[in-house]
């Protein structure tokens, strides 16, 4: 025999809906972990993707033995740890004398594995060696531009997936109504050859220039990096159709009785149907209402004018 | 004019991609050059970010305490979902049965009037109105069993109806999670939340299939698990084959051999089953006379002889077939009709 279980708590009930699948979604948490070796450099880049998304993020920091995404049987406890946390995305980082300074950036869709960029990280700058004027530094949870600079982004498949893959990981929430007050951050992203991309992150210092259009300085205030592609694996063509699907792809219905005109503009229709009284509602139908009714029809009856049924009766 | 046309711009990702732009390999001699490289970067980004910001400070905007407010359009560059959309709940059976009788849902009162008290109450929940609790004395009915409590009896009806309106409910629960459209914060115990989707609940035995298995066991013993002691609630093991019967050979007191008559009645059966093809001896003679006869006839007329002699033999033979077949086919176009 099945139970049916439900949370005693309401804290836990609206977190379950909070993981509920949506129609409409606004952004993928992402699990941010490592393999059984990583590097000093390895740690500090994690580190510093984990405080550039810090309000959408997950650190785990204990080392993850059995976690190979590409590899078949490596992605079983990848995909529980996305479950367990409700991240859509995520940054694995290990170190070998195979693959030095190795980063896999991975999307999951319905939390099983949906495609993986495997890059190598070479001359990474972090943020502390970056020096500026702190009162430009970006704030958490801002909304940020993302510049893609570079042929190869069109041309070469695998920074096309490259590409993607960095938007959905830095785009940040998206949003309807924008503050343009609260803009402070970019990304440049520049493929400086078929396989290698420049990655670095600038604050906004925004000059009056006359117009309302404010011109635009880059600060850099890092972490920068040169992302070298390794492997990559593009999603099958089932699962990417059944991953783009969105509310809006199901069919409009069609206006009915709204019409538009060149003078008058946007004519609409309106039909009223028939009233009809006998659905209608009582604005005061209590049952003490129809009581009264009843002791009405009682007295009538006591005072001498017999019903019908009473008739029948006393036959 | 030549830049804006190579420049791609997605506004409600803030994304603007210049696929134009090509890059020289990289520098050999690195420490001076490299730096060089990064601020060319810089001033292509910043060009690309002044792209963005031109059509984003041109948005019609709100003014906020907190500053401007733009509306941004829908993202264009198409980025795969996290997880699959949402599924539309199945009907559960009462909506089914509601929509096939035409059964509009009527708003009610959330506060009723009480009766007992002369107050209004709420119709539900804490404090409501006609609650169980609170009726002091119930008046005696006609049909009220004799020794029976009635305070009891309306316990028993509302645990009843509660109960059976759980059972309802689970069902409709099992058939959402088949469609897999389940409410989110709902959880069907038997299933655990499946890791990867590969652990099948565990199957619970029936009561029946237990018995079974007992059953079976106790055909190890000599007489089939026949005259073993049963334990209380054990039933008898299961009977697969046909019971025979074995009738007594002598003959018994007022009746004769129970045996001999079952024997005939087999031998009968099957006799009369054959009975048309024995043989019927008269009219075998009278036919092979009238036979005789004719070919006699014939003979005389003319020589050819052999033919005439298998015809009429033949259509004796195959007139009664074809009238059965002719029959069968009647019956069944008038079935089909």
């Amino acid at each position: 025999m099945m139970n049916i279980k439900t949370p005693k708590k309401g804290r836990i009930r609206r977190e379950l809906e909070k993981r509920a699948p949506k129609l409409v979604e606004t952004g993928k948490k992402t699990l941010i972990l490592q393999g059984t070796k990583t590097s000093g450099l390895l740690n500090s880049v994690l580190t510093e993707i984990y405080h550039l998304k810090k309000e959408s993020s997950v650190r785990y920091t204990r080392r993850n033995d059995n976690v190979r995404p590409f590899e078949s049987g490596g992605d079983t406890s990848l995909e529980f740890f996305s479950q367990k946390t409700d991240c859509g995305m995520f940054v694995f980082g290990s170190h070998s004398k195979k693959r030095p300074d190795n980063l896999i950036l991975g999307r999951m869709y319905d939390h099983h594995i949906y495609d993986l960029v495997e890059v190598g990280v070479e001359n990474f700058k972090s943020m502390e060696s970056f020096v500026y004027d702190k009162k430009l530094a970006p704030k958490m949870g801002s909304k940020p531009f993302i510049a893609f600079v570079g042929e190869g982004f069109e041309s070469v498949e695998e920074l096309k997936h490259l590409k993607e893959v960095l938007l959905d990981l830095f785009r940040g929430e998206v949003v309807e109504n924008l503050n343009l007050a609260g803009i402070d951050r970019a990304y440049v992203c520049t493929a400086l050859s078929s396989n290698r991309v420049l990655f670095t992150h600038c604050a906004l210092r925004l000059k009056k220039s006359g117009t309302i259009v404010p011109r635009m300085e880059l600060v850099e205030v890092g972490p920068s990096m040169d992302l070298v592609l390794r492997r990559h694996r593009l999603p099958n063509d089932g699962l990417r159709k059944e991953a783009m699907k969105t509310a809006a792809d199901k069919p409009k219905k069609k206006e009915k009785n709204v019409s538009r005109d060149a003078i008058q503009g946007k004519i609409g229709k309106v039909y009223i149907p028939d009233q009809q009284l006998g659905d209608m509602n009582l604005p005061n139908k209590a049952k003490g209402v129809k009581r009264e009714r009843r002791e009405a029809k009682m007295n009538k009856q006591a005072n001498g004018h017999p019903t019908k049924r009473q008739k029948a009766g006393s036959d | 004019m030549e830049e804006t046309r190579t420049v791609q711009v997605d506004l409600g990702n803030l994304m603007a991609l210049d696929s134009s732009h090509h890059f020289p390999s990289l520098p050999s001699s690195r420490f001076t050059l490299l730096e060089e490289l990064i601020q060319k970067c810089l001033e292509k980004g910043t060009e690309l970010v002044q792209v963005v910001a031109d059509a984003l400070f041109n948005l019609p905007s709100t003014e906020d305490v907190d500053g401007p407010i733009v509306k941004l359009p829908p993202p264009t560059t198409k980025l795969p979902r996290e997880k699959h959309l949402p599924k539309p709940k199945p009907p559960t059976t009462w909506e089914m049965f509601a929509k096939a009788k035409g059964i509009k849902n009527r708003k009610k009162d959330k506060i009723v009037y009480d009766e007992q008290t002369g107050t209004w109450k709420r119709r539900y929940g804490y404090d409501r109105v006609n609650d169980d609790q609170d009726v002091p004395i119930l008046e005696a009915k006609a049909t009220d069993e004799v020794g029976s409590d009635p305070f009891a009896v309306r316990r028993a009806d509302k645990k009843k109806r509660v109960e059976k309106q759980n059972k309802n409910r689970l069902q409709n629960l099992k058939q959402a999670a088949k469609d897999h459209a389940l409410p989110s914060h709902i959880q069907l115990a038997a299933t655990a939340l499946p890791i990867t989707g590969t652990q099948a609940a565990p199957k619970k035995v029936s009561k029946d299939e237990l018995g079974n298995v007992a059953g079976l066991a106790a055909t190890a013993t000599a007489s089939g698990g026949k005259f073993d002691k049963k334990l209380p609630g054990e039933k008898k093991p299961k009977h697969e084959q046909k019971h025979r019967k074995f009738l007594p050979v002598a003959e018994g007191k007022g009746q004769g051999s129970k045996e001999k008559e079952q024997t005939d009645r087999v031998l009968n059966k099957l006799l009369s089953k054959n009975s048309h093809e024995i043989l019927n001896v008269d009219k075998a003679v009278t036919m092979y006379n009238v036979k005789k006869e004719k070919k006699r006839s014939k003979q005389k007329r003319d020589s050819s002889s052999n033919s005439s002699k298998l015809k009429p033999q033949k259509k004796v033979q195959k007139k009664p077939i074809k009238k059965g077949s002719v029959n069968k086919g009647s019956a069944k176009k008038g079935k089909s009709k």
